[in-house]
């Protein structure tokens, strides 16, 4: 059965997407902003399988499955920093880590 | 017909949660939120036709990578995020409006494609295997099972105690 | 023959052995030099290098032979293609040397007959100095040294004249000036001498410039460095009138520029006197014999080009007639034997370039090899007498040497009437041949000031004989008694040249090398007042010299002080020296200082990079602010720029 909400399939993810950057700007907590680069990642993900859909080919679902494993590699090692530093600042605000400036 | 109404709910489910994920004060309530989120794409990619990346997406995203934040949530003790006062609003505003034209950019050409859906559509996990390995996207698959690797190893090497 | 050794003993390869054997000495004896010395094998060290030159002399007489024995065309001219001219196809080595663009150079040598008269002269006249040297610097610990630059110029002169480029020419060229300041500057320990060895080198360097200037120039215009192919096309040049400053005439003027600083040429031949630092056979074979008449024999090679600009051609005829009667002057006041004969071969080199400036390239080749010999000759015979005098030079202390060093006597004065002109010895022949020329050239000018300079050079030599060998000894007691003949190992290569002094003159070597020239050289049909004249020349320099200095040694005291002003510019040797000096030292030393050290160095350059320096860290000042350390300021600045770059592409 063909689905004819593609299109709205499309705008959920620019909405997932829009909604995952304004919580990188709005939070402060440095996991809550790499839960909300996942929602970015979900979002565009939700676009590749739509088109891939569209199409009838099978590339976005490839891409998908790569953006998956790559973005778990990602999360892995990000929280692996977010530890490291961690321990260093005792804090997880992200305004805290300013060393790198001038 | 029901496809659309279920689509619809989830696509709500979705919206809502996410919401809640760049609402909420305390970390461990976002995580949850977020697996909501996903679980309901997850419900979405099977709607769309593609079993294999919804529960990919199942068995990876929430199953694996959620655990994994809030495992790390609860080993750092997450409290409660104080509310931030006007310091950085020239930050938020600025974020606001270049998200906003962002969006009219993408809404202008995503509503611009063609999205009629393709007929004869299979996206089994039998098709989809034989596209991974297939000489096209071997290569690519491999990699990324080298990359998982390394990434496993960084990520002991990073986050031990006694470096 | 078989047929391997007749492949060996061709005309092309034969050559290559003859330019090769005297580096090989070099090589052994540079590489094995400390073993030498330890094992006081020095004596067997100086008969290797003797060895190496004097085969080498053998092989270009056997060369020499078979070239002039091949079939001759019409006009007499033999037909020889030289077969190296361009690494052709079938040659034994056609490699490339340099290959840029439009350039080619191979490792060619032009094998004709102008250079295997020449490459005669360096070995032999090269094998007898050799020969010589193994007496005259028995005693001397550095010998070793001494033969392997003496073998390393050889090579390098030969290369000189067999090159079949300008560059390959060039390289020799460099060659033997680096050789001549290794050898001026031999003793190295006596301040004079090392100075000199950087005089003349740098002098040298000076006119090189030029020559490098030249070559640019000829490949710009001609297209090709090969000496052959220049000589060929010369022809397609359109004479250049007299005044007017084309690509021939420039190219022409910059060569002779660096002729006249290894011929040592008015104004650059202020190092050949301070040359005679370095020790007598040195000067017999450097500075006499070869390398300073590299320069004649480059603008000879290029005789077909020269012709083409008469402004070059009488450039060249006025500086070298010019230069000989300077130099002549000066060697009239001379005190130093050696002095003497170093202001004489400069004199005798501007006959050569006035012979080259009126035409007659052959002549000026022949002059070059009769002067080969006598000058040679003239220089071991000087080295001898001052081995008898046990080092001194000035000859104010000499006198009454003839019955002592009979030997040396003898050769001395062959040599003597051979350079004055008395008929029918070497010198005749060729002198006779130049002023001919002269004459017939229409340049009156020239002709009567070079008549006038060969009375001067009849007069000084006989006064130079007179002063050493006649009246009375003038050294003291314990000099006198020191005065011994030299040992044969020196005497003998003195003989030799004697006879060659005496006899080279009917080797016709004109007629020799002018199908190198493409054209013959025949006598001018000069007025025959010149050949009964040339009878006579010589002696009008050396009856007023024997007046002056053995008969009446009291008339010259009184001749003499009216003339003071004179001699003292004599003296002073035309200022040259005083005026170079000057000038190095006002305008080069302080010019430099002043202007390119302190300004262009230090403010200029200095002040660029410092400035930019500078610059860099103000811009990078107010650039870095940007590094906040602020993460989410740069995720803004991320989204920014995505958004541009969307919009961009959206909307063109």
């Amino acid at each position: 059965m063909a689905p004819d909400f593609i299109p709205h399939a499309l705008l959920l993810s620019l909405a997932l997407f829009s909604v995952g950057l304004l919580g990188v700007f709005l939070r402060r907590n440095i996991i809550t902003v790499l839960m909300c680069v996942e929602l970015m990642l979900n979002g565009v993900n939700l676009a590749f399988v739509a088109f891939s859909r569209a199409q009838g080919t099978l590339e976005g679902q490839v891409l998908v499955f790569f953006v998956l494993v790559v973005a778990a590699a990602e999360a892995a090692v990000g929280l692996a920093i977010v530890i490291a530093i961690h321990r260093h600042k005792d804090t997880l605000d992200v305004d805290a880590f300013n060393l790198l400036k001038w | 017909m029901i496809d659309a109404i279920l689509f619809y709910v989830f696509a709500a489910l979705a919206l809502g949660s996410a919401l809640v994920v760049i609402g909420q004060r305390h970390a461990i309530y976002s995580a949850f939120a977020l697996i909501v989120t996903l679980c309901s794409l997850s419900a979405i990619y099977g709607l769309l036709g593609s079993p294999f990346i919804a529960v990919l997406q199942l068995v990876v995203y929430a199953g694996a990578i959620m655990v994994l934040f809030l495992f790390v949530i609860m080993l750092l003790n997450v409290g409660r995020e104080e509310r931030e006062g006007g310091e950085r609003s020239g930050l938020k505003i600025a974020a606001g409006i270049l998200t906003g034209v962002l969006l009219l950019q993408a809404g202008a050409v995503l509503l611009q494609a063609v999205v009629a859906p393709a007929p004869g559509f299979d996206a089994s996990t039998h098709k989809m295997a034989q596209d991974l390995f297939s000489p096209r996207y071997l290569y690519a698959f491999e990699a990324t099972s080298i990359l998982i690797l390394a990434s496993i190893v960084g990520a002991v090497a990073l986050a031990k105690k006694d470096l | 023959m078989p047929e391997p050794l007749a492949r060996i003993l061709s005309l092309d390869v034969v050559p290559w052995m003859v330019l090769l054997l005297p580096l090989g000495g070099f090589v052994v004896l540079a590489l094995f030099g400390d073993w030498i010395r330890r094992d006081r094998e020095e004596a067997g060290a100086g008969v290797l290098a003797c060895a190496t030159v004097g085969l080498a002399f053998g092989l270009s007489v056997f060369w020499a032979l078979k070239l002039w024995s091949l079939p001759r065309g019409e006009g007499g001219l033999a037909l020889y293609a030289p077969a190296f001219s361009k690494g052709a196809e079938g040659a034994v080595l056609p490699l490339e040397w340099i290959g840029a663009g439009g350039l080619r150079i191979p490792f060619a040598l032009l094998l004709d007959q102008l250079s295997a008269v020449m490459a005669l002269v360096v070995t032999g006249v090269g094998s007898l100095i050799h020969v010589y040297s193994l007496g005259y610097m028995a005693h001397d610990e550095d010998r070793v040294r001494y033969f392997s630059y003496l073998n390393l110029f050889t090579f390098f002169m030969l290369l000189l004249v067999m090159g079949g480029s300008l560059p390959l020419m060039f390289v020799g060229w460099e060659g033997v000036g680096l050789c001549s300041y290794l050898l001026i500057g031999f003793w190295f320990r006596k301040k004079s001498a090392s100075d000199a060895g950087l005089k003349a080198f740098i002098v040298n360097r000076v006119g090189d410039v030029g020559l490098i200037l030249g070559t640019i120039l000829i490949f710009n215009v001609f297209g090709t460095v090969d000496l052959k192919d220049l000589a060929d096309n010369a022809g397609a040049l359109a004479p250049e009138a007299l005044g007017r400053f084309g690509p021939a005439t420039v190219a022409c003027l910059l060569l002779f520029l660096g002729a006249c600083g290894k011929s040592a040429q008015i104004p650059l031949h202020v190092w050949l006197p301070d040359a005679m630092e370095g020790p007598t056979p040195v000067s017999a074979l450097i500075h006499a014999a070869t390398m300073v008449t590299a320069g004649v024999y480059m603008v000879s090679r290029l005789g077909p080009l020269f012709e083409r600009s008469a402004t070059a051609m009488t450039v060249v005829a006025v500086v070298g007639t010019a230069t000989a009667l300077m130099a002549a002057t000066i060697a009239v006041v001379q005190t130093d034997i050696k002095r003497v004969l170093a202001y004489s071969t400069i004199s005798q080199l501007g006959y050569m370039f006035l012979a080259c400036g009126v035409g007659a390239f052959g002549v000026a080749i022949f002059h070059l090899y009769t002067h080969a010999f006598f000058k040679a000759l003239l220089f071991l015979g000087a080295g001898s007498v001052i081995h008898a005098m046990g080092g001194e030079q000035d000859m104010r202390k000499m006198g009454g040497l003839r019955a002592k060093i009979p030997w040396t006597f003898g050769t001395f004065v062959v040599g003597t009437a051979a350079i004055a002109g008395i008929p029918y010895l070497s010198g005749y022949f060729s002198k006779d041949e130049i002023l001919a020329w002269a004459l017939d050239s229409g340049r009156t000018g020239l002709f009567v000031v070079a008549l006038a300079t060969a009375i001067l050079t009849a007069f000084y030599m006989s006064r130079l004989l007179f002063l050493t060998f006649l009246g009375r000894f003038r050294g003291g007691q314990e000099a006198e008694h020191h005065v011994h003949e030299s040992p044969w190992v020196m005497l003998v290569p003195l003989i030799v040249l004697a006879a060659g002094s005496a006899l080279a003159g009917y080797v016709n070597v004109t007629e020799a090398v002018a199908p190198a020239f493409r054209k013959p050289f025949d006598h001018p049909d000069a007025a025959p007042w010149l050949h009964l004249f040339a009878y006579v020349l010589p002696f009008l320099g050396i009856l007023p010299a024997y007046y002056l200095y053995v008969a009446l040694p009291e008339v010259r005291e009184r001749l003499l002080a009216p003339l003071r002003p004179l001699t003292r510019i004599l003296e002073a040797k035309w200022f040259f020296d005083d005026l170079y000096n000057g000038f190095v030292r006002r305008v080069v030393l302080r010019g430099s200082e002043a202007v390119l050290w302190r300004v262009a160095d230090a403010r200029i350059i200095d002040g660029t990079l410092d400035g930019g320096a500078r610059l860099v860290e103000a811009l990078a000042g107010r650039v870095r602010v940007v590094q906040t350390g602020f993460v989410r300021a740069y995720v803004l600045l991320i989204l920014g720029g995505a958004v541009a770059l969307i919009g961009y592409l959206l909307w063109s």
